[in-house]
């Protein structure tokens, strides 16, 4: 009898092209990218580092709401959406807004989304994608679904969804995973391991050696790359990309990755789960450092470059938040509008009745 | 005695089911090492060790199957849904399984297994978390279901629910949590599954609710007090089995009824609660007997939550017009 399960799980190794220390590692696979696209590609992580930050404090402050930190996932959050195109569907979990964002959700509609107000899930004309999906895992399932829609209507582009090491337990996942596969549907899974889902470590979550191997099961290609560096993750999803539009399949990628700040603002406490040993090894990876080094080495990034762009992203923050702050007040009656197409009886009742009591 | 939040008497039921039978099991996402993300089972893996008390990997119908599978070797699982929002994830392992078990094993098998999950609106939760689904199991024939409205309650009940030997779903309004204390008795002692309570006597109205809005009826029983209505506050404490006979005996005293829930008008408990009043009871009413409830709209999204959630003047202006019918 022939045992596999070491010989496969052995194959799977971490894809790298930018190290630690901001030295390219792997130059067959360096992408095509220009010095504005790579100073892009920085601009919008530091941009979305200060929103991080500036979230969190408005969050202390009672000004925000529901909110699930993102700091230390920007490769893996904004390498893969910039390899993107419009015309390609996100499906994204809680964290993922950050995505949406540079998809094209303007920043106020984020903050509405955080403070519960359906306006923050209203995707505007042009954007595809569902707002963050809470229940984990469905997400995967639906992602099929589009891609063989996609399929169906031979367009060109693809299905993407995010999910965490802890999704990778629920049936959905392997579902989406299988039903893509059957159909050769043109999608693109992200499982974002940042080592924890809430307090579980991912070694109690599967005796799994990576995660990207689940995608052996389901007779999909899966990858395993280094989370922390935006190169490689950006290169990752645009190879994908084109296998899955060129009728290749669909492909699982599993980000390496940490999340630095809590689970969530609604009284998470790492220190009862994690080691501050822990939080500094994975500082030390951090993806902003690494592509600063690279491009500073390369002379396209300065100090003052960046600091120009948090004060671009604090002002447009403050803004989007008086925006926010503007915006009508969410009331009942918008809900039960958006019930039906037409409203039976017992909503028109109670249209009436919320009418009166939202006019009070 | 000793001063307890509701969340705190739970943990201390459960401390309590742990010590006195070992096959106790306690287990779901973050439970272990996290204590819970409320923190409900704080400190039992420190004291029972990860055999009896563990976390799960992410995975709601795992945690469902897991819960039958235990049962059947003879164990009685205590797992948790992290949010009762998360239910249709394991709707077939409650439903379709653990309420049909001892049933289509002609009574060979049973499946003493108690779920416990947060539910209940007024804290701001995202999407799927404070949906009040118990109309969705009090639908299912051979589960029960307990909604607690304060910490003596959850104790006596949960001590009840482990102790069973049938399936029971424990939901736990996370407002209540630990909005006050009560004198909880530090040693075990049960309250009956089944059985309502009558939390205030009265004589022009009984107002019968559950949960949280328990609350919200002595406020608005309060309220009435001012203009000189006497109203009898029902708590049910089970929400299926419904208890029949104090509900009964008190419509008979008042001739008025309001029921009160938290959860969508459509179907659900309070219908039921009507529909039993009416059968039974209808020669005593002087007024039909009228709901408060939230909108047949899905869970408000948190921003209007305080308007679509029902509170006490609700129920004083439904007390009025049925007063005045
Ligand atoms: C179906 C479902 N079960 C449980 C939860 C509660 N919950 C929210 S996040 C989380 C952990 C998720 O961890 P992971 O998938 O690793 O993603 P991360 O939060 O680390 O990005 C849990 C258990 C949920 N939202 N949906």
């Amino acid at each position: 009898m022939k045992h596999v399960l070491e010989s496969v799980e052995s194959q799977f190794e971490m894809f790298q092209i930018l190290n630690e220390d901001g030295k390219i590692v792997n130059k067959d696979d360096m992408p095509d990218l220009s010095d504005e696209e790579l100073k892009e590609l920085m601009r919008r992580m530091v941009y979305t580092r200060i929103l991080d930050q500036r979230s969190i404090a408005l969050n202390r402050q009672g000004r925000l709401g529901f909110y699930a930190p993102t700091a230390g996932q920007e490769a893996s959050q904004l390498g893969s959406q910039f390899a993107l195109e419009k015309d390609d569907f996100i499906l994204p979990g809680y964290r993922d807004v950050p995505q949406l964002i540079w998809q094209g959700l303007p920043l106020y509609q984020a903050f509405l989304f955080s403070r519960g107000h359906f306006h923050g899930n209203q995707m505007p004309e042009g954007v595809n994608a569902l707002s963050p999906q809470i229940i984990i895992g469905a997400q995967y399932v639906q992602t099929a679904g589009v891609a063989l829609g996609i399929k169906k209507r031979g367009r060109k582009a693809v299905a993407v969804t995010y999910t965490g090491d802890g999704g990778t337990s629920q049936g959905d996942f392997y579902e989406g995973i299988n039903f893509a596969g059957a159909y050769k549907a043109p999608a693109l899974f992200f499982v974002q391991n940042n080592y924890f889902a809430i307090s579980v470590p991912v070694e109690k979550q599967t005796n799994a050696k990576t995660l990207a191997q689940k995608a052996v099961a389901a007779g999909i290609e899966g990858i395993q790359v280094d989370g922390m560096d935006v190169l490689a993750v950006y290169a990752v999803t645009k190879h994908s990309r084109d296998r899955a539009i060129n009728g290749e399949g669909p492909t699982l990628i599993e980000t390496l990755t940490y999340r630095y700040g809590p689970h969530t603002m609604a009284g998470d406490d790492p220190t009862r789960y994690r080691t501050e040993d822990l939080d500094n090894e994975w500082e030390k990876k951090d993806p902003l450092v690494r592509f600063r080094t690279f491009l500073e080495e390369k002379g396209i990034w300065s100090e003052e470059e960046e600091n120009k762009v948090i004060e671009e992203a604090k002002n447009e923050i403050k803004q989007a938040i008086k925006k926010a702050d503007e915006y009508p007040k969410q009331k009942v009656t918008d809900f039960i509008e958006n019930m039906f197409e037409e409203l039976p009886h017992n909503l028109q009742e109670q249209m009436e009745e919320y009418k009166e009591k939202e006019s009070k | 005695m000793a001063q307890m939040t509701m969340i705190q008497a739970i943990t201390d039921a459960m401390r309590t089911e742990l010590k006195n039978d070992e096959n106790v099991l306690v287990f779901g996402e973050d439970v272990g090492q996290n204590g819970g993300v409320f923190r409900a089972t704080e400190g039992l893996q420190d004291e029972f060790g990860e055999e009896r008390v563990f976390d799960t990997p992410l995975a709601e119908s795992g945690i469902g199957g897991l819960a039958v599978g235990l049962a059947l070797e003879g164990f009685r699982p205590v797992p948790e849904i992290q949010f009762f929002g998360f239910v249709y994830e394991v709707m077939d392992s409650i439903s379709g399984q653990l309420a049909r078990m001892r049933y289509r094993s002609g009574g060979h098998h049973t499946a003493p297994v108690t779920i416990r999950s947060p539910f209940g609106g007024g804290v701001h939760t995202p999407e799927l978390h404070a949906d009040s689904l118990e109309g969705l199991i009090a639908q299912q024939p051979g589960i029960k279901v307990v909604i607690p409205s304060n910490p003596y309650d959850a104790k006596g009940l949960l001590i009840s629910a482990i102790r069973d030997n049938d399936p029971v779903l424990f939901l736990e309004h996370m407002k209540l949590y630990r909005s006050f204390r009560e004198e909880v008795p530090e040693e075990e002692y049960t309250v009956e599954i089944g059985k309502a309570e009558v939390k205030r006597e009265g004589t022009d109205v009984t107002l019968i609710s559950y949960g949280a809005m328990v609350h919200a009826s002595l406020k608005a029983a309060e309220e009435l007090e001012k203009d000189g209505v006497s109203a009898e506050v029902i708590d049910l404490r089970t929400v299926s089995p419904i208890d029949i006979d104090t509900i009964i005996e008190s419509v008979k005293k008042t001739n008025h009824v309001v029921v009160v829930q938290e959860a969508q008008r459509q179907a659900g408990v309070s219908a039921n609660v009507v529909a039993e009043i009416q059968e039974r009871a209808i020669l005593h009413l002087e007024a039909p007997v009228l709901r408060v409830t939230a909108p047949d709209t899905v869970y408000s999204f948190s921003a209007a939550e305080e308007v679509w959630l029902p509170n006490h003047n609700d129920i004083v202006e439904k007390v009025n017009t049925v007063l005045n019918f």
